[in-house]
């Protein structure tokens, strides 16, 4: 049985489009460094580092564990480097937690981060391989004929992205540490937007960011001593499932529905729009987020969108399920921390701790994080209880 | 704490260049062969798989990913992924199974290192400001490491090329490996010098292949009625990248881990050291303290045959052999990553 | 020694790898069917499904794809994009249709540029044939389809995409 969990202590950086004031052990040493300070310990408090990342050629630095282990403390102690693509974030929590959940560590620090205006981050999604078409236009590229399917499936109206582009963004303008700062926007401005990769606008999708996230993870005995009230891990789960085979259901991955069913299971969650006060989920382009209220038992099949446009995910409509307070991947977008993102700001809402987009009194909260084509799947479920 | 056992190992023979196969076909026939060590079918069969593997070896960005098309993960399966040798994939698997989500877990790691050009794809690893736009190639960096050994008159070129005569005669009965034979340690001091003070020999091959291992809780592994070893401990610790700030004769964090994993609670019977340069297998030896009655990489070692990110599995894998064989009844496995042995891991295995 | 030295902040460390890359051993097959114009994917010994293009296995069962199965190289629109940026290094003019389509006989997609067409009336479900580039342009490549254009079919319904014979869609 695993052994109880708790973040005792969350530090981010600020997410913007180049830091060009640090380098990038310096980026990871302020996540890091915050996220002390949170809990308020040392470097001498943490038994292990486990960090994160997208791929290497984001910043063109192979394996950084090696180089980082100076600027994280943990000469002397062990390392390890989590890399499950653009979930990878929230894996890395959960290899974390399981340090901590085998009772092999008391008390272990992790970090994602991504630095990605220092390499092109469109070029190492899609660098040309030979004997291949070299037609990849993005991430974008790839996402819009699969949101074009659910469009087409569900019969949503065409201005159901745009919604989810302007209430994250408002979201994200409560929060100091969001990239993208638009108070002022407006469903006229999404819709005016460049179209991209048609269904998808440029306001639709999410900016490129550099970033780091850093947590402090600790056992049962650590987390009633630390001075702030401790995110309880009442589950995580991963699942993988191929990108492409015959049958592929790539709107609705069943991947990521079996990733849900696992996580409410082991936080006795049966009914997640109820059970659940809020939800850090990794939507980097606005259609995903009724996506994946289906996906994640939210709603059901083709009805996902209906919450959506009824206000049920806003913080500033009063909905009563609010999705992505923090201005989610929309608003910030260092690839490899997003999904440690998701999973720090649903610690902080359940620790009472996310400033001005707070979701009062929240209990229970969902990180989700997903990579790669929509088949890695990384969710964890915290509390402001043990059970 | 629960006990876990190995319970399959497997791995390709390790070749220059593997040709027209892809990371998909590199891995699929030593998985199937190691689900069918234990009477498997596919990566359904077991509770969790994590693999290890570096992108810039083949230069493609998610190279791991084309590994998933060979587990037969629909439905889907729990998996992740390291971008490090596999031993480190072990290690989480270790977790997992000790946290009570996974009873069983397939571990594999694979690398293609023959389309680039190895040694200089490994000075990218390095801080990116200070050390990488320098280029300095991994051979480079043990060549500076052997210079300071020999200067300080803590080994000589013969023993060098001692370890290099007996890995290449030891690696005869391993039908696995790359470069194997007699060849007297006289007659590799008649060759030249490669990267001085290094020859070609005191370097490991270039490789390409994969290896593959399955571990169980030991109830499982009774189950499965397969011979297993027990990994009795096992644990890992890293040193400061800063060359000049550490003693590269030395290696602390090896002697760290081998004492944490608990290496020294008994007789260590054989030790599988993952040593890419000839003095660095002397380095480790002695910073494990391992004496006569250790036999030293009797697969010939990572000398025979470099599997890039699987190399550190490979090692645990070899002493799983000798363990289930009979041959050995406690060895260690020693895995490695970053320049000179910044980075290392110790496993040690029992008999049943 | 001047007393204002600029602080260096940032430095251009450019990476240049080579490498000789070589295709697997099913894309080859696949690769070399297509220098000879033919369009043709490889069956799943436990599942049957055919994937075009082949990447070594039959992801799904794990084990490796064996037969070459001859396609059609017609197909039929499975989803799409209308590309408003433009490919680094590619001199295609934006906008531009990428499509998800299936070839006929196989049971996935692939994707592959959309032309000849009015980029406003592509839609899921449509039947689209390859158009070739000159015979003495062919390579190793699937470039040597220069794109797909529609063609006077009837649509095929959604549920029918992706599990058409080789022989295609009579409507």
């Amino acid at each position: 049985m695993a052994n109880l969990a708790a973040v005792v202590g969350i530090g981010q950086t600020k997410y913007t489009t180049k830091r060009l004031d640090v380098s990038i052990a310096g980026l990871v040493r302020e996540a890091a460094v915050n996220a002390l300070q949170d809990a308020d310990l040392t470097w001498d408090d943490i038994e292990a580092v486990i960090i994160g990342k997208a791929p290497d050629m984001f910043e063109g630095v192979i394996m950084p564990e090696a180089y980082l282990t100076d600027a994280l403390g943990c000469n002397g102690k062990p390392m390890l480097r989590v890399h499950t693509a653009g979930s990878v974030g929230g894996s890395t929590a959960l290899v974390a937690a399981s340090h901590v959940q085998s009772g092999m560590f008391k008390r272990v620090l992790t970090v994602s981060f991504e630095k990605q205006s220092e390499s092109n981050a469109m070029w190492a999604l899609s660098n040309p391989q030979p004997f291949s078409t070299h037609l990849n236009a993005g991430a974008g590229g790839y996402f819009a004929p699969i949101i074009r399917e659910y469009m087409r499936r569900s019969k949503a109206p065409y201005n159901v992205g745009i919604k989810v582009a302007v209430k994250d963004r408002l979201h994200g303008a409560r929060n100091p540490l969001a990239h993208l700062q638009k108070p002022d926007i407006t469903m006229k401005e999404v819709e005016d937007s460049f179209m991209l990769w048609d269904p998808i606008r440029f306001l639709e999708s999410c900016p490129s960011s550099d970033g780091a996230c850093a947590m402090v993870i600790a056992n049962e005995e650590l987390a009633k001593k630390s001075p702030k009230p401790p995110a309880w891990i009442r589950g995580g789960a991963m699942r993988s499932e191929p990108t492409t085979f015959a049958g592929r259901n790539e709107v609705n991955p069943q991947a990521g529905r079996d990733c849900a069913a696992d996580v409410y299971k082991q936080a006795g969650i049966t009914n997640p729009r109820k059970d659940l006060d809020c939800a850090e989920v990794y939507v980097p382009f606005s259609w995903y987020e009724p996506m994946w209220l289906e996906n994640l038992g939210f709603a059901p099949v083709g009805e996902g969108w209906k919450l959506t446009m009824e206000g049920a995910t806003s913080l500033d409509e009063g909905g009563d399920i609010p999705w992505n307070c923090s201005g989610g991947v929309l608003s910030s977008n260092p690839i490899g921390a997003s999904g440690m993102i998701r999973f720090a700001e649903a610690a902080r809402q359940v620790r009472g701790d996310a400033g001005a987009h707070q979701v009062e009194g929240a209990k229970l909260a969902l990180g989700h994080a997903y990579g790669g084509g929509a088949q890695f799947f990384a969710m964890w479920v915290v509390g402001s209880q043990k059970s | 704490m629960k006990q876990i056992a190995i319970v399959a190992y497997q791995q390709s023979d390790s070749v220059s260049d593997v040709g027209a196969v892809n990371e998909v076909e590199l891995i699929m026939p030593v998985l199937a062969r190691t689900f069918k060590q234990v009477g498997l079918n596919n990566a359904q069969d077991v509770d969790f798989v994590c693999s290890g593997s570096c992108d810039y070896l083949q230069g493609a960005a998610f190279a791991f990913v084309a590994g998933v098309d060979a587990l037969g993960a629909v439905p889907p399966i729990k998996e992740s992924h390291v971008e490090m040798d596999a031993a480190w994939a072990l290690y989480e698997s270790i977790l997992k199974i000790r946290m009570g989500q996974a009873d069983s877990a397939l571990i594999y790691g694979f690398a293609k290192s023959s389309p680039g050009e190895l040694p200089i794809v490994l000075s990218q690893q390095l801080d990116p400001y200070y050390l990488a736009p320098l280029w300095i190639d991994s051979i480079s960096m043990a060549a500076l490491q052997a210079r300071l050994m020999l200067d300080q008159s803590l080994i000589t070129e013969r023993d060098m090329a001692e370890v290099v005569s007996r890995s290449r005669r030891n690696a005869m009965t391993n039908p696995h490996a790359q470069l194997s034979g007699n060849i007297s340690v006289d007659d590799l001091l008649a060759q030249p010098t490669y990267v001085s003070p290094l020859r070609k020999s005191d370097c490991c091959p270039i490789s390409d292949g994969a290896s593959a291992m399955i571990i169980a809780t030991v109830e499982q592994a009774r189950e499965w009625g397969v011979p297993y070893a027990i990994i009795s401990g096992i644990d890992h610790c890293i040193e400061t990248h800063n060359l000049g700030m550490r003693d590269l004769t030395d290696s602390v964090s090896t002697r760290t881990a081998a004492k944490r994993a608990g290496m020294h609670s008994g007789k260590v019977d054989v030790a599988e050291l993952y040593a890419p340069f000839s003095h660095q297998e002397i380095i480790l030896t002695r910073a494990l303290g391992l004496g006569k009655e250790t036999t030293i990489n009797p697969s010939g070692g990572v000398l025979a045959g470099n599997l890039m990110m699987a190399s550190g599995l490979s090692r645990i894998g070899e002493v799983f052999n000798r363990i289930v064989s009979g041959a050995a009844q406690r060895g260690i496995a020693h895995a490695t990553s970053g320049p000179c042995l910044q980075h290392n891991m110790v496993t040690v295995l029992e008999k049943a | 020694m001047s007393d204002e030295q600029e602080v260096i902040t940032v430095i251009n460390a450019p990476v240049y790898l080579k490498y000789n890359f070589t295709a697997g051993a099913a894309p080859s097959r696949f690769l070399s069917q297509l220098k000879k114009g033919v369009l043709a994917g490889q069956s799943c010994p436990q599942c049957a499904a055919v994937y075009a293009p082949p990447r070594g296995s039959c992801p799904a069962c794990g084990v490796p794809t064996k037969e070459d199965v001859v396609l059609s190289d017609k197909a039929t629109v499975q989803s799409f994009t209308i590309v408003s940026i433009p490919i680094p290094n590619n001199p295609i003019q934006p906008p531009f249709v990428i499509a998800n389509v299936v070839a006929d006989g196989a049971n996935i997609s692939f994707i592959h540029l959309l032309s000849e067409c009015v980029n406003e009336d592509v839609h899921i479900g449509q039947r689209v044939q390859a158009v070739w580039k000159p015979q003495e342009e062919w390579t190793y490549a699937m470039d040597n389809i220069r794109y797909f254009k529609p063609i006077d079919e009837p649509d095929v319904p959604v549920e029918k995409i992706g599990k058409l014979p080789v022989t295609g869609w009579e409507g």
